[in-house]
């Protein structure tokens, strides 16, 4: 058994709650390895004895869940309408250009994801923007490109 | 063996006096969703750091959320015996004068502090030249029963819980009230469900009572994918015991054998503190078999979900619990017949079910002395957008819209103009500024074509565009459409299109027809709410505000400039 195969086995099977079902399942994995490779989708249809058909209506239904390794870090702009009414839209632009991206997605070389959130709960602190889930109230478009920035820097240097 | 009640109680008080009354200050620092965000965690690493440095002995705690959210990073100093003294916007460089002037040298620093509170039964001296911060604009108009301890006691920590009269509601309807009994209280209160149809919550809960069947489920929705809605996860982080408590009363009123709390995967700090008190009240035995030592056994599961706006609908929900998609199913069969794995089923929101544990506390006739005419007790309004003080609020249902906006979150920021509300989450609906002379009851606001919905309202000043923000909603409900329904799947899809070609300025006479029937399709051909209310947004725009969308057809402009603006949305992830 691979290492990956290991560590989708030991995420399923460890599950402490009662009630276990595919989509329990396919969190636990997400969880633990950050997306859902096919190994995994095998091994939570055998688990909730359902098929790799059932598995996938279920992961492809639900967005915070990705089918390829993550990138290093998660960049996050709230898309919600209070952050929208204050400059998400600007906050978002800014992130593109430090990231050097045009829309949505991962960078190049695999050291950031960028995304849009529907809404990451901090409505009062609008605009609001999470680096690797740590929220961050009241950015700028320049204070955000900056973080993304440092965030780049930081990982050159060795933390 | 479980210790008694009233062991706990005691226990409870004992380390409470300690931590108000005890050896060393106390420092409380509000770490909710919002304090996160304006960098609460940073804060009270300094606080930690700078207790050290000085050689000063303080507890310090990190607490939920006071409302105030517009000035955090908010913490506050409670010497021994005396009251508590808050700072607002507080900054590292001011964490070393608080600590050595006041923590260590018991004066606090005026020219910094936002307010103090009143510590029931200090007889210290009131702070000189520092304000009452009850009589803040935001506090004035509350009245806390569900956010009675939110920004006061440690979420992680049961018995400040049960030092402030936690679980004592519980015991009553152990010890002194049968199961209908607890019902009646409910019944009596006029609670309503505080999720969006304000159903009253009492006979929704006497359908599962009356049904017979052994296993019967209670679940609380905590799902909370709203923009501009942050109450639920906001009592889970600030008071989760409150929440637990309350599922608890519910199934033993109803019967129920097991509670499921409902939570989005992602929201940490929310599911953690969930778990955390389920946890700790099974130590103390206020959950598991024979409670308390009566006949009533009952466990309670946190249980996640994917990101799916749709799986707060209450039949989605059941489904997602199931571990499927979350799409609504058919009724009849409704939850309470076939529900959850097909058992009898009761779905109520966080807010209702918090609002428990005092209604059984204090009897059903005290809270429907609170509120307006049908709509009984108080609405946790989350208040967001370009307003002065941004924050939650917990006032009485009767209050006026406009005292809301215009006193509680001091107006507008910056000397701009009300243009117009949205309330209620993106379901609701739009109010223009000359609407907001309403009176904030489930009834007189629908009537004005606005919900209570879930307790967000956004304001917007004169600076921001109709058309524009109309697109931001629908984008939103397009991307949450779950998909099962075409009326709304296409619908949404649709009306986002129409929308962006008017934002275009390349919008059609026939564009605003064209709407409405989309519009009326959606409702008449869908599931569940998503589709059916999913025009609101359009039309209550349209209502107030037809002439800007005219402008932007007819005259082919942008009155303020908005929609040329560069704009983005998440990749179509659930085609």
């Amino acid at each position: 058994m691979s290492g990956l195969e290991q560590r989708i086995q030991n995420a399923v099977h460890g599950q402490a709650q009662p009630t276990v079902t595919v989509l329990s399942s396919l969190l636990a994995v997400e969880d633990e390895l950050g997306y859902i490779p096919k190994e995994a989708l095998e091994e939570v249809a055998e688990f909730t004895h359902s098929t790799v058909n059932d598995v996938w209506a279920v992961a492809s239904f639900y967005p915070n869940f990705r089918f390829d390794p993550p990138a290093e870090h998660k960049v996050e702009v709230c898309w919600g309408a209070s952050c929208h009414l204050v400059g998400a839209m600007s906050v978002f632009k800014s992130v593109l250009e430090a990231a050097g991206m045009e829309d949505e997605g991962d960078t190049a070389d695999g050291r950031l994801t960028v995304k849009l959130n529907t809404c990451l709960g901090a409505c009062a602190h609008a605009p609001v923007m999470a680096v690797d889930h740590h929220l961050f109230g009241r950015v700028t478009p320049q204070s955000a490109a900056q973080k993304v920035i440092d965030g780049l820097q930081q990982d050159k240097h060795g933390k | 063996m479980a210790s008694s009640f009233l062991e706990i109680g005691h226990e409870a008080q004992l380390r409470w006096q300690e931590l108000v009354a005890g050896e060393k200050p106390w420092i409380r620092i509000g770490t909710a969703l919002c304090g996160e965000a304006a960098g609460a965690f940073e804060i009270a690493g300094d606080v930690e750091s700078e207790l050290e440095t000085q050689g000063v002995s303080a507890l310090v705690s990190k607490v939920g959320c006071l409302g105030l959210c517009f000035a955090e990073p908010l913490m506050d100093v409670q010497l021994p015996g005396g009251h508590r003294i808050f700072y607002g916007n507080v900054s590292s460089d001011d964490i070393p004068e608080i600590i050595s002037a006041h923590v260590s040298g018991g004066a606090p620093v005026v020219a910094r502090a936002l307010g103090y509170i009143q510590e029931a039964g200090s007889d210290a001296p009131l702070p000189d030249g520092i304000p009452d911060l009850n009589q803040h604009p935001m506090r004035i108009w509350e009245n806390r029963i569900v956010l009675r301890n939110a920004g006061n006691i440690d979420p992680l920590d049961i018995y400040q819980y049960v030092a402030n009269g936690g679980y004592r509601a519980l015991h009553k309807a152990l010890t002194d009230l049968d199961q209908n009994q607890t019902l009646e209280e409910v019944k009596a209160s006029g609670l309503r469900g505080r999720g969006g149809a304000a159903f009253p919550t009492a006979t929704k809960w006497s359908f599962l009572a009356g049904n017979p069947a052994q296993d019967k489920y209670v679940l609380c929705n905590c799902e909370e994918g709203d923009p501009g809605a942050f109450n639920d996860k906001n009592i889970l982080e600030s008071d989760p015991n409150t929440l637990v408590e309350g599922v608890i009363i519910a199934g033993y009123a109803t019967g129920a054998s097991k509670g499921y709390i409902f939570i989005r995967h992602g929201h940490d700090g929310p599911i953690e503190r969930c778990r955390t008190a389920i946890e700790q009240a099974r130590e103390l035995g206020f959950l598991g078999k024979n409670i308390l030592g009566s006949d009533f056994s009952y466990e309670i599961e946190v249980a996640l979900t994917g990101d799916s706006y749709v799986a707060g609908e209450e039949s989605a929900l059941m489904e997602a619990i199931e571990g499927k998609r979350a799409m609504p199913r058919f009724r009849p069969p409704f939850p309470a017949q076939f529900g959850l794995f097909g058992k009898p089923t009761n779905i109520n929101n966080v807010k209702t079910l918090s609002y428990v544990p005092e209604i059984v506390s204090n009897g059903g006739e005290w809270f429907a002395s609170i509120g307006h005419d049908t709509s009984t007790g108080t609405v946790i309004l989350c208040l967001s957008g370009n307003l002065k003080y941004t924050g939650m609020v917990e006032v009485p249902l009767g209050i006026n819209l406009k005292d809301v906006i215009f006193e509680a979150a001091g107006g507008m920021r910056d000397g701009k103009n009300l243009k117009f509300l949205q309330t209620g989450g993106p379901l609701g609906g739009v109010l223009g500024a000359d609407s907001i002379d309403v009176l904030l009851d489930f009834e007189i606001l629908r009537a004005a074509g606005a919900i209570v919905g879930s307790g967000g309202l956004i304001a917007a000043d004169d600076s921001v565009c109709i058309v524009d923000m109309t697109r931001s909603l629908i984008a939103f409900c397009q991307y949450e459409s779950c998909g099962k329904c075409f009326p709304c799947r296409m619908g949404m899809s649709h009306l986002l299109e129409v929308l962006e070609r008017i934002c275009r300025l390349e919008g059609t006479s026939d564009d605003l027809t064209l709407m409405r029937n989309i519009g009326e399709n959606m409702q008449a051909g869908s599931l569940c709410g998503h589709g059916q209310l999913g025009f609101n947004p359009v039309s209550s725009a349209l209502r107030y505000f037809g002439s800007e969308f005219d402008r932007h057809i007819s005259g082919h402009e942008c009155p303020t400039g908005t929609c040329s603006m560069p704009r983005y949305s998440p990749a179509l992830a659930r085609r």
